[in-house]
């Protein structure tokens, strides 16, 4: 045993500053037994860099496995995203809403209505919209929030055949699209919805649109950041000027081009 | 317990492994919340304001990344090796710790050394894949599709461990104290022989860490 004083060179020293008593005896106290034999340390094992670079190697291949995983995991994560308010995500999706609920499709009532500037207004149950003829096509989705899923296989409609049913006006130059989920709305010019893939969709991967992406019909423009994809379009209106959606509302870009909005710079 | 009997302070983190600490717990701090909000549909729609957020989020990485190579370049990088040998070292009594939580520890008990080898894991890896989905979007060859969800499993999971980490460092009657190590610099002697006793004795024998 040393006196405090006697180590003031060492870098871990005591720092007696208030009490310059020399250190008591250890053992002296039940609260402070000694250290039996210092040979107890026994032998030392490098697990801290062993750990570290286990860690590392483990977390880098996630990157191959994550995606798969995920799916995997899907059927349990889709119940714990909504409770979690849409933390965790869906089979490489992530399924926002903006009330927390999404909404239930009935065929027997759903309706798509087309209006606004028209000559001839359509209300379109869900067998009508599947007698149009259909169209299909593999696209990658991109989300302004940073994930894409790649290789998407929708089938729906292309807008022409449902412009062609309601005849714009000429003064028409944009389609707002509404959501069942109020208040959501998002819009998209005439020109943008006559791109090649640009559909109004109600399958996804071959099987009817799930209720999660939007059920029974979504706007699909793989061009865009996801948000201007409305998800459980009941209504199309045609308009002269085109409105600011829900998110443009909340400062994000009209024409919402993959790569070359919202902050981001090619 | 015997508090009071002494007063004295031992000098437990060094201003070089403050720094390192604090530096390290800020910029977490930040990037967590920049990137929620980020991520989170509720959040984005009460902050909006999506560029200036995404520019927080890039520019603090870059800044938590210099920082932490300027503490390494000029900090006391002896005593940051020491500290990395500790941590990396488990002895017999830390693998007892483990199992019944009751054998003497030094300066880091076992479960410290976990956290802190943990936690550099995860800052290597929230920065490999955080360069991928900020270089992904420059140059869609280096967009590789699950980075962004393996940075969100990398935040659940230090989310979580920061969750445990505050309890102790901040709750948890026994363990609280050692917060003053990470502030102030020291800890009371007779916490510091209840929680790390070899350390102390080390001390006393004059033995450098």
């Amino acid at each position: 045993m040393q006196t405090p004083g006697a180590k003031t060179g060492t870098r871990l020293r005591y720092i007696a500053r208030v009490n310059r008593r020399p250190p008591m005896e250890a053992g002296s106290t039940p609260s402070e037994p000694a250290i039996k034999d210092s040979s107890m340390r026994g032998l030392e094992h490098h697990y801290g860099r062993r750990g570290f670079l286990l860690l590392v190697a483990g977390g880098l291949t996630s990157l191959v496995w994550a995606g798969p995983v995920s799916r995997l995991l899907s059927p349990l994560t889709a119940a714990g995203s909504q409770a979690l308010g849409n933390l965790l995500p869906v089979g490489g999706w992530r399924i926002y809403t903006i009330t927390g609920t999404m909404p239930v499709f009935d065929p027997a009532t759903w309706r798509l209505d087309i209006g606004g500037l028209v000559k001839r207004p359509q209300s379109l149950s869900y067998a009508d919209l599947k007698r149009l003829p259909k169209a299909e096509q593999v696209s990658t989705f991109h989300c302004v929030t940073g994930w894409s899923v790649n290789n998407v296989h929708w089938a729906g409609v292309r807008f022409q055949h449902l412009l062609d049913l309601a005849h714009p006006l000429p003064e028409a130059t944009a389609i707002r699209f509404v959501s069942l989920e109020e208040p959501y709305e998002d819009s998209l010019t005439l020109e943008q919805v006559r791109l090649p893939d640009a559909m109004l969709a109600y399958e996804m991967g071959g099987r009817p649109l799930a209720r999660p992406h939007g059920a029974p019909a979504r706007v699909v423009l793989p061009e865009m950041y996801g948000y201007k994809g409305v998800k459980w379009v009941t209504r199309m209106e045609l308009v002269s000027l085109q409105p600011a959606g829900y998110w443009e509302r909340n400062g994000y870009d009209q024409n919402a081009w993959v790569g070359r909005s919202n902050g981001y710079r090619s | 317990m015997a508090i009071g009997h002494s007063v004295r302070r031992l000098s437990r983190f060094s201003r070089t492994e403050r720094t390192l600490h604090w530096v390290h717990a800020s910029a977490f701090l930040v990037l967590f919340v920049s990137g929620l909000c980020l991520y989170l549909p509720s959040l984005s729609e009460l902050i909006g304001r999506r560029p200036l957020l995404k520019d927080i989020h890039v520019y603090t990485a870059l800044i938590w990344l210099a920082a932490l190579a300027l503490i390494l370049l000029a900090g006391d990088r002896r005593r940051l090796l020491a500290a990395a040998r500790e941590i990396d070292t488990f002895d017999d009594d830390d693998l007892a710790w483990l199992r019944r939580r009751r054998a003497p520890q030094g300066r880091f008990n076992a479960g410290q050394k976990i956290n802190a080898i943990v936690t550099a894991a995860l800052a290597v890896l929230f920065a490999i894949t955080g360069f991928f989905l900020w270089y992904g979007e420059r140059d869609h060859a280096f967009r590789l599709q699950n980075a962004l969800l393996v940075h969100d499993w990398l935040m659940y999971i230090s989310f979580f461990l920061l969750l445990g980490h505050l309890y102790l460092a901040l709750i948890n009657p026994s363990t609280r104290h050692s917060l003053s190590g990470m502030t102030r610099g020291w800890v009371r002697e007779d916490w510091a022989l209840r929680h790390h006793r070899k350390w102390v004795e080390q001390m006393r024998e004059g033995g450098d860490t």
